[in-house]
């Protein structure tokens, strides 16, 4: 059985097994997500100083829409999946993924899918211009005919995210060492478990809705046009029926990275496990039944609002119990600091924070003034990139020694924190205050009041932009000379199977299950 | 230069920075001398802006104190429980009693929270008994308003100039906050709004009113606002609604009852003399002076000043095929619109006089000349005759 990996592009394109897809899945979600930066650069240039100095508002309107569905889509989401490819065999002691051939088709779709998406912005019309969020009928009769693209884009990007969870699911199901029950697993493979349901749950849902948007754009129905019978609304409650668990999914994850670092670098036991496993159940539950607080401007019925207003503010309940388990495992434990535990502990400051803007969020009379303004920006960065971001970061530093057998350089690792941690906060902090004062988002240009605010944002979003150069620059760094390291549990406080094998992990592993106590 | 460097420093970088905003008070217009002190929602003038603000307090007030315990405790094990200082870790990792309390703890929070929320909100949605009745519609990217039985109605469009947007002309005060005329209303009456869109979803958001809700083609929504205090306030359209979507600002001036009974008789008058205006005939001379400014206003936006559109967006009309051919079908685009395009009906939105100098514009200006006219009352015939 022990041969090596095959020779030559072969090795990548045939690839069936999970270390070598997880690896293109890192790589290729650090693409897009230097992409994607790219295009937010672009929207934080535009609004340095108020006025149009860059790019016409036709084109600032593009930026907006590709960089959310590329960070979303292209970074946020592949990023995790080649994490789950990379750690859960090895959390759980199976030898590969369930479906290694499917595997190796789900990730190798997902660069056709951003080819089409991306090849737009080289197009008559343009590139998607109607927001990542794609209301109709501006995405519809109002948009571009490159939307054509953009709906099979999305049809790509889905049925890879669909393979992908089915993947996930089969694996953790079915490949557990002997003695891995349930209630032992790590929480980075439960967390992932529970975002597969999500995913198989409402990628189609996804699905469904830019298909209708195809029909009404191209063979004459009516769905969401009131001329022909049908609802825009409708759209939104589609949309946001996949969109709200979609938030989740992308979260969740995050969760089940930072409940392994904290209690490493605690020296500690997760506090709480059990707990932290219903918790995320009860999030994964409630994230199906709160869609529409996304909507409560659109007016909806007085119960409906009521409905949608207390449901979502029971999540709270579930996150806070999240959040206070992490910090009482850092409770009496015997702290350090290492760049993992930087970003672990950042995630859990600044996704409380986004927590407690979120709450504020819920309270449906409050939002009408939040609602589509930049406090909403504000509220939902502090989740996807200190939530998501930091806590990717804070996985590749943590398990990268165990993947290349190299020790990234301390140093460099915690200064790239430092920046990324000032720069986000200077960055997004102040898009609270913009939006309390009344600016909207998306919006290519403002009134002169929000000047001052808008530039300090865009100072903090390039000193945030010029981090993740440090990062790329440190993970290239540490593959080709890093210092060498063959002890198997690279951090004294770690615990799992995953720090039984030699370091660095051999192409196969787990050919003879281990056995858990 | 240096006290904006130590205030940029004070407000971005202190970790109590939420304090920092609580409490601040900035009213809507006072904000304009310095953007620094815009760190929250202003109060607003009405019994429900008050109501949200009060709300919103609360539940920052609840968030300030439940963070100074989360984050007390982080900061004090980061400080205390540091291997560094060589100390020992513990090794619990479950307790019934806690793990419970910090259960039912939040969900009581949260109770209390929605009580006062609920009471809002009932509020808020009561637009029964009201006063007066504005129909809004948004359109791509202006807003128009109806007096419902008072047969006034006007758009209302923004009046930064496009240099000023392009930075060729300073920025005056209200940038991107001005329009030709603003929504007139009355201080101490019930308005109740009743909210349209002919093209996309638009948003119509007054903070100092307390009133977002959104304009969806094809559907009525409704909301009202009673404003306790004369003064001009300014908003902005909320959802994306193309590349328009920053330039559709609102103004409200809120007058004494008599002021507005005043206005509102000028308004109907001056309809009257637009109406009366339409049976006039002019010469091309005139027609093209007119339809010059009046296309530049409603149309330049996406046909572009010179005539050649956007290309894959928006189609020139210099040379076109409509332009060039017969007026009757270059009538029927303009006043009914292309549907499943986003070209708009305009026979609602304009004067037979400002569409009759459009059409005859668009045939002969740059480089197109028909050389033909159309009159005012050549539109009411087309309009009538349909």
């Amino acid at each position: 059985m022990a041969h090596g990996p095959a020779k030559g592009i072969g090795r990548w394109l045939f690839a069936t097994n999970h270390k070598d897809i997880g690896t293109m899945y890192l790589w290729f979600s650090f693409a897009m997500f230097l992409l994607g930066g790219t295009f937010a650069m672009i929207i934080r240039a535009e609004l340095f100083a108020p006025g149009m100095q860059l790019v016409k508002p036709e084109f600032f309107n593009q930026m907006t829409t590709m960089h959310g569905l590329v960070m979303v889509f292209g970074a946020i989401m592949p990023s995790f999946v080649g994490l789950a490819n990379w750690m859960i065999p090895l959390q759980i002691g199976a030898p590969d993924m369930a479906l290694p051939r499917m595997n190796n088709l789900s990730f190798w779709i997902l660069p056709f899918g951003f080819a089409l998406l991306a090849s737009t912005l080289f197009m008559e019309g343009g590139a998607p211009n109607f927001g990542w969020t794609f209301y109709a009928p501006l995405s519809t009769t109002y948009a571009p005919d490159t939307v054509n693209f953009f709906i099979f884009g999305v049809h790509i990007i889905g049925a890879s995210s669909i393979m992908g969870s089915i993947n996930i699911i089969a694996t953790v199901l079915n490949l557990r060492a002997p003695g891995m029950t349930m209630m032992k697993l790590p929480l980075f493979v439960w967390t992932w478990l529970i975002t597969a349901f999500l995913l198989v749950a409402v990628m189609p849902v996804l699905a469904g809705v830019v298909t209708m948007m195809l029909m009404d754009i191209n063979f004459g129905t009516s769905f969401f046009d009131a001329a022909g019978g049908g609802d825009p609304v409708l759209f939104q409650h589609i949309f946001w029926f996949f969109g709200h668990p979609e938030v989740y999914i992308i979260i969740l994850p995050a969760f089940g990275v930072v409940s392994a670092i904290i209690p490493t670098f605690s020296r500690k036991p997760l506090f709480g496990y059990s707990s932290m496993v219903y918790a995320t159940s009860a999030i994964a539950f409630l994230s199906f039944i709160v869609w529409a607080h996304h909507m409560f401007t659109t007016g909806m019925p007085i119960a409906g609002e009521l409905y949608f207003m207390y449901a979502t503010m029971l999540i709270a309940v579930p996150t806070g119990v999240k959040v206070f388990n992490w910090i009482t495992t850092m409770f009496r434990g015997s702290l350090s600091f290492e760049t993992p535990m930087l970003f672990a502990i950042a995630f859990v400051i600044l996704f409380t924070f986004g927590g407690f803007t979120g709450l504020m969020l819920a309270v449906a009379p409050a939002d009408i003034q939040y609602h589509d303004s930049y406090f909403v920006v504000g509220h939902f960065h502090y989740v996807m990139v200190a939530g998501a971001v930091f806590s990717m970061t804070a996985g590749i530093y943590y398990w990268l020694p165990k993947w290349c057998g190299k020790m990234y350089d301390e140093t460099m690792g915690k200064l790239q924190f430092w920046i990324a941690f000032i720069g986000f906060n200077i960055a997004f902090i102040p898009q609270h205050f913009l939006g309390l004062a009344g600016m909207p988002r998306r919006y290519a240009d403002y009134a002169l009041q929000f000047s001052d605010w808008n530039m300090v944002s865009s100072i903090g979003a390039f000193m945030y932009g010029a981090a993740q150069l440090l990062f790329l620059y440190n993970v290239i760094r540490t593959i080709v000379a890093g210092e060498p390291t063959s002890e198997e549990k690279t951090w004294e406080g770690a615990e799992g199977l995953e720090w039984t094998l030699p370091t660095p992990a051999p192409f196969h592993t787990f050919s003879t299950p281990p056995e858990v106590k | 230069m240096v006290s904006r460097l130590k205030q940029l420093v004070a407000y971005a970088l202190s970790p109590l920075l939420l304090l920092s905003f609580v409490g601040q008070n900035a009213h809507a217009e006072d904000a304009h001398a310095s953007g620094w002190s815009l760190l929250n929602m202003p109060q607003g003038v009405t019994s429900v802006s008050n109501d949200i603000y009060d709300l919103h307090m609360t539940v920052v007030w609840i968030c300030v104190w439940i963070s100074v315990v989360v984050y007390g405790v982080m900061f004090y094990s980061m400080f205390a429980h540091r291997k560094s200082k060589g100390y020992k870790a513990a090794n619990f990792h479950e307790s019934t009693t806690v793990e419970l309390l910090w259960t039912i703890v939040p969900v009581l929070i949260l109770i209390w929270v929605a009580f006062p929320s609920t009471k809002s909100l009932i509020e808020l949605y009561d637009t029964t008994e009201a006063d007066i009745d504005i129909k809004i519609t948004g359109y791509q990217w202006k807003w128009q308003y109806e007096y419902l039985g008072e047969g006034v109605e006007f758009m209302s469009e923004l009046t930064t100039s496009e240099p000023a947007i392009y930075n060729l002309e300073p920025k005056t005060e209200f940038y991107l906050s001005e329009v030709n005329e603003p929504l007139v209303l009355p201080v101490g009456k019930k308005v109740r709004f009743l909210l349209t869109a002919k093209d996309v979803i638009h948003s119509w958001w007054v903070p100092d009113l307390g009133v977002k809700r959104d304009a969806v083609p094809g559907f009525i929504n409704e909301t009202w606002a009673k404003i306790d205090e004369p003064g001009v306030y300014r908003g902005f359209c909320a959802e994306l609604c193309g590349k328009g979507h920053a330039f559709m600002p609102i103004v409200v001036n809120a007058v004494s009852e008599d002021e507005y009974k005043t206005w509102l008789a000028e308004k109907k008058e001056a309809a009257a003399v637009l109406r009366e205006m339409a049976k006039q005939t002019f010469t091309l001379e005139q027609l093209m002076a007119k339809g010059e400014v009046a296309y530049n206003r409603s149309c330049a936006g996406c046909h572009s000043g010179n005539g050649e559109g956007i290309p894959g967006a928006f189609p020139a009309l210099k040379g076109s095929a409509i332009a060039l051919g017969p007026v009757a079908k270059h009538l029927d685009v303009m006043v009914n619109g292309v549907s499943g395009t986003a070209m708009q009906a305009f026979g609602g939105q304009l004067s037979e006089v400002d569409l009759a100098a459009i059409i005859t514009y668009e045939r002969n200006a740059w480089g197109n000349n028909v050389g033909d006219m159309v009159q005012p009352i050549d539109v009411l015939k087309f309009k009538q005759g349909q």
